[in-house]
């Protein structure tokens, strides 16, 4: 005995060390994309909307950067983001988007209504291009190289402070 | 108004836990009987009836939907069925929080008014320290989390209860282990109350026996239930993640465990003192440790729910208050407490202790699994530990454990030797190498469930040598719980090592009209269907399946679709036979229109589940035999008593 029945009391105090200087760090639940890095998996997706055309993997590898938008017709923080696309847009970056789980009608009735900042639009109904390229909800945007590349990943609604953001990513994709 | 009555219901029991904690502590100075000491029984039983007012309250305001009501608002919603509406109520963390302090009090309430083995001054130390522990969790409720809050305007419509959460098995799954781990903050204040007054004494074991045995039998129950569930409904075909959530309640299971049986020994041997009050202490900080991991969100889980730093900090300033307060206080007074009774190693205590060792080496084992992602994201790595090193590390010490477990009850008391044991000893060791060469026979069996099946078999027949040369009618119940609860981990042993040597899986894809072969089942995609549901949509697999070419039976299993939110879910169908379940997941549409198919056959996976059932009715014959050698000893004493009195009248 004597000693030894403080090594309880002990151990316990370094898990609350641990414990509380862990409460304190902030936390990043977002569950971010294997796929930084790597080329997109190969995907064929129909239009979303009559005036866009669909999505293929090889319109991303066309030599050019481009933003991929993953969003919904359902989705609110999709309805806070379109000014921001569109920003992106006057600025000159190509926006590709795929709908998730909709249906055309509410997919043309959310474009009349906030714009439509997208060259292509593909409809991705089992949300199967959305897991594979790593993305866990709506609305996410991957930064594409012009070779097919995911560069960048940014998760949920895209602010006014991460415009200039993205433009940088996309620049640097370019490069 | 019944939301603020149940409000004013919970300050008064705060305020009467208060009282007890006063009443205990003047008491340990003063001695019993001392002015405001004598309220510390009166004090808890107010205090239990309080909570319980305030709990049905929350119960009432759920049941009418009374929207007014936050947490009402926020968790239910008119249309839904009764069941859900009132299992909504403790579908959350603040409604969670007030059944836990609730059934804390009602416990508080009932060692008040029932427990007369103790001295009066261990007693109100116990009083105290159970105060104490409900005061942080009132403190809790009424200044962070307050279930009973009204919103300033009444909302229009609840909000619901989370789909996942509307199933049966759920509504009662998490009351369970509640009960659980409240029994095991009974046995807690018994071990401090004990340590306050130095009185560990066979009188104290006896009095914190059935909570512990109680605990032990709820948990048991609720972890058996929770690994079921997760095993039908998740459709991954497997029943143990080792995830910190299932670790959170099988931490304080094997700290009860090997609580239950050192009490034992204290109540019939009077030894292994501050073993019991050790692990009286562990068995709790267990509890509070887990909720911590799954309130306070510093830990990943595939489940992990309600989380929130703040209430993590709260739930973390308990712990530091309460478990660290009784790490202390044992430090302080464990060399001051006497082992006891000797015994040789050679014996049932030695054989008991040994496996107490070997459970706290595996709650050590799966502790430091637990904890040690948050210790690495301390130094920015993040790692995840798994069955990879969850599996051998704790079978390193649970095997020798079975082993123990299958020779100790044969042992006596004190002082014994294996010679006179040697004839069942052989036996055993017969039984283990005739399993180990037979389950070797069969073509790729992996070393470790080689062993847990022979194990099994050696353990299963083991259980109930007990029983030679003893009349079986005359056994008391108690002795019949360890029989069957020791059998039961055998049941359960040998599902788990069938399970993950004999196995089958099978990812086909099949065209429609198809067949494949898994293990001794054939099965045939016969047709695929959509169909709908209320909120759902989803493909169905017709298929038949046919085990060993007999008569084939029909299954569907289905992929789901939700809409809002968005969600796939799978139903898979399990077809049970003696010898095992064929489980069937039904995927998605390839390329060429095959459809994949998930299938597994599992032989003697159902024991698991039988195994741990047969724990638990072993320990409510355990609890049955104690209660009722206790009441005849209760009347036997008052016999005695009374014929004393008649004496002293005759004098």
């Amino acid at each position: 005995m004597n000693w030894r029945v403080w090594i309880p009391l002990m151990l316990f105090a370094l898990f609350l060390g641990v414990a509380a200087y862990q409460l304190t760090q902030p936390k990043d639940d977002f569950v971010a994309s294997g796929m930084i890095g790597q080329e997109l998996p190969y995907f064929e997706l129909p239009p979303a909307h009559p005036e866009n055309p669909g999505v293929t993997t090889a319109d991303l590898k066309e030599g050019k950067p481009r933003l991929l938008n993953i969003w919904a017709s359902w989705c609110l923080p999709c309805i806070a983001e379109a000014p921001q696309l569109e920003a992106l847009k006057n600025q000159g970056a190509e926006i590709v988007g795929i709908a998730i789980r909709d249906d055309p009608e509410d997919v043309a009735q959310f474009l009349a209504r906030h714009g439509n900042p997208y060259s292509r639009i593909g409809r991705d109904d089992l949300s199967e291009v959305q897991l594979s390229i790593g993305s866990s909800g709506v609305p996410e945007t991957f930064v594409i190289d012009g070779k097919g590349i995911i560069t960048y990943q940014h998760i949920g609604d895209i602010r006014a402070d991460d415009v200039p953001v993205l433009l940088e990513k996309l620049r640097e994709a370019g490069a | 108004m019944i939301a603020e009555l149940g409000h004013a219901a919970l300050w008064m029991a705060a305020a009467l836990a208060v009282l007890q904690l006063g009443a205990g502590a003047l008491g340990i100075r003063v001695g019993e009987g001392a002015g405001i000491a004598v309220l510390s029984r009166p004090a808890a039983i107010l205090q239990g009836a309080l909570a319980a007012f305030a709990f049905g309250a929350l119960l009432w305001v759920f049941a009418i939907t009374d929207l007014s009501v936050k947490l009402v608002a926020a968790n239910s919603h008119s249309m839904k069925p009764m069941v859900f509406k009132l299992s909504g109520a403790w579908g959350n963390h603040e409604g969670s929080m007030l059944l836990w302090v609730t059934v804390m009090a009602l416990a508080g309430a009932l060692i008040a008014a029932v427990e007369r083995r103790l001295p009066e001054r261990t007693m109100q130390a116990t009083l105290a320290a159970q105060g104490f522990v409900a005061l942080g969790f009132y403190a809790f409720l009424l200044l962070s989390s307050n279930p009973l809050e009204r919103l300033p305007i009444p909302a229009a419509e609840g909000q619901g209860l989370n789909p996942l959460l509307q199933d049966i098995g759920l509504a009662f799954h998490p009351p369970t282990l509640y009960f659980g781990y409240v029994g095991l903050s009974v046995a807690f204040s018994f071990a401090v109350g004990a340590m306050l007054t130095r009185s560990v004494t066979p009188d104290f074991a006896r009095a914190m026996r059935p909570w512990v045995l109680g605990a032990w039998v709820l948990l048991t129950l609720g972890i058996t239930a929770g690994s079921y569930w997760a095993y039908y409904e998740l459709g991954w075909g497997g029943w143990w993640f080792w995830d910190p959530v299932e670790n959170a309640s099988l931490m304080p299971w094997l700290a009860a465990t090997a609580l239950l049986h050192s009490v034992s020994v204290l109540a019939s041997r009077d030894a292994l003192r501050v073993w019991t009050i050790m692990l009286g202490v562990i068995a709790f900080s267990m509890s509070m440790l887990g909720t911590f991991l799954v309130r306070s969100g510093v830990l990943t889980s595939v489940h992990a729910f309600a989380v929130d730093p703040e209430r993590g900090s709260f739930i973390l300033a308990l712990l530091a208050i309460y478990i660290g307060g009784a790490l202390l206080l044992f430090a302080l007074r464990a060399n001051s407490i006497s082992e006891g009774e000797r015994f040789s190693v050679a014996s049932r205590e030695g054989a008991l202790v040994f496996n107490n060792v070997m459970l706290s080496a595996i709650l050590a084992v799966v502790l430091l699994g637990t904890l040690y992602p948050l210790l690495t994201e301390a130094f920015d790595v993040r790692v995840s530990v798994g069955p990879p090193y969850f599996n051998p590390v704790s079978a390193i010490f649970a095997l020798p454990m079975l082993a123990v477990m299958a020779v100790g009850p044969l042992l006596r008391w004190r002082r014994d030797s294996f010679g006179r044991i040697s004839k069942e000893l052989a036996l055993i060791a017969a039984l283990i190498v005739a399993g180990l060469i037979f389950f070797a026979l069969f073509e790729g069996v992996a070393i470790l469930p080689l062993m847990g099946l022979a194990l099994a078999i050696a353990l299963g027949v083991a259980s109930f040598l007990p029983l030679r040369g003893r009349n079986i009618r005359r056994l008391p119940i108690s002795v019949w719980g360890m029989i069957v609860a020791h059998f039961g981990i055998a049941v359960a042993l040998f599902g788990m090592a069938s399970e993950s040597a004999f196995s089958n899986e099978k990812l086909a894809a099949l065209e429609v009209g198809q067949s494949t072969q898994v293990g001794p089942w054939e099965v045939k995609l016969d047709s695929i269907a959509p169909v709908a549901g209320p909120n759902w949509t989803a493909i169905e697999g017709r298929m038949l399946a046919s085990y060993k070419g007999g008569a084939p039976a029909e299954i569907a299993p289905q992929s789901r679709n939700f809409w809002a939110p968005p969600q796939q879910t799978t139903e898979s169908v399990l077809l049970t036979r003696w010898n095992g379940q064929l489980y069937a997941v039904m995927g998605s549409e390839a390329d060429d229109g095959r459809w994949q198919l998930r299938l597994w056959w599992k032989p003697f996976v159902t024991l698991i589940w039988y195994g741990g059932m047969l724990m638990a009715l072993g320990g409510v014959l355990a609890i049955i035999g104690r209660v009722r050698r206790d009441l005849k000893r209760r009347s036997i004493r008052r016999k005695i008593d009374g014929r004393r009195a008649d004496m002293e009248d005759l004098r």
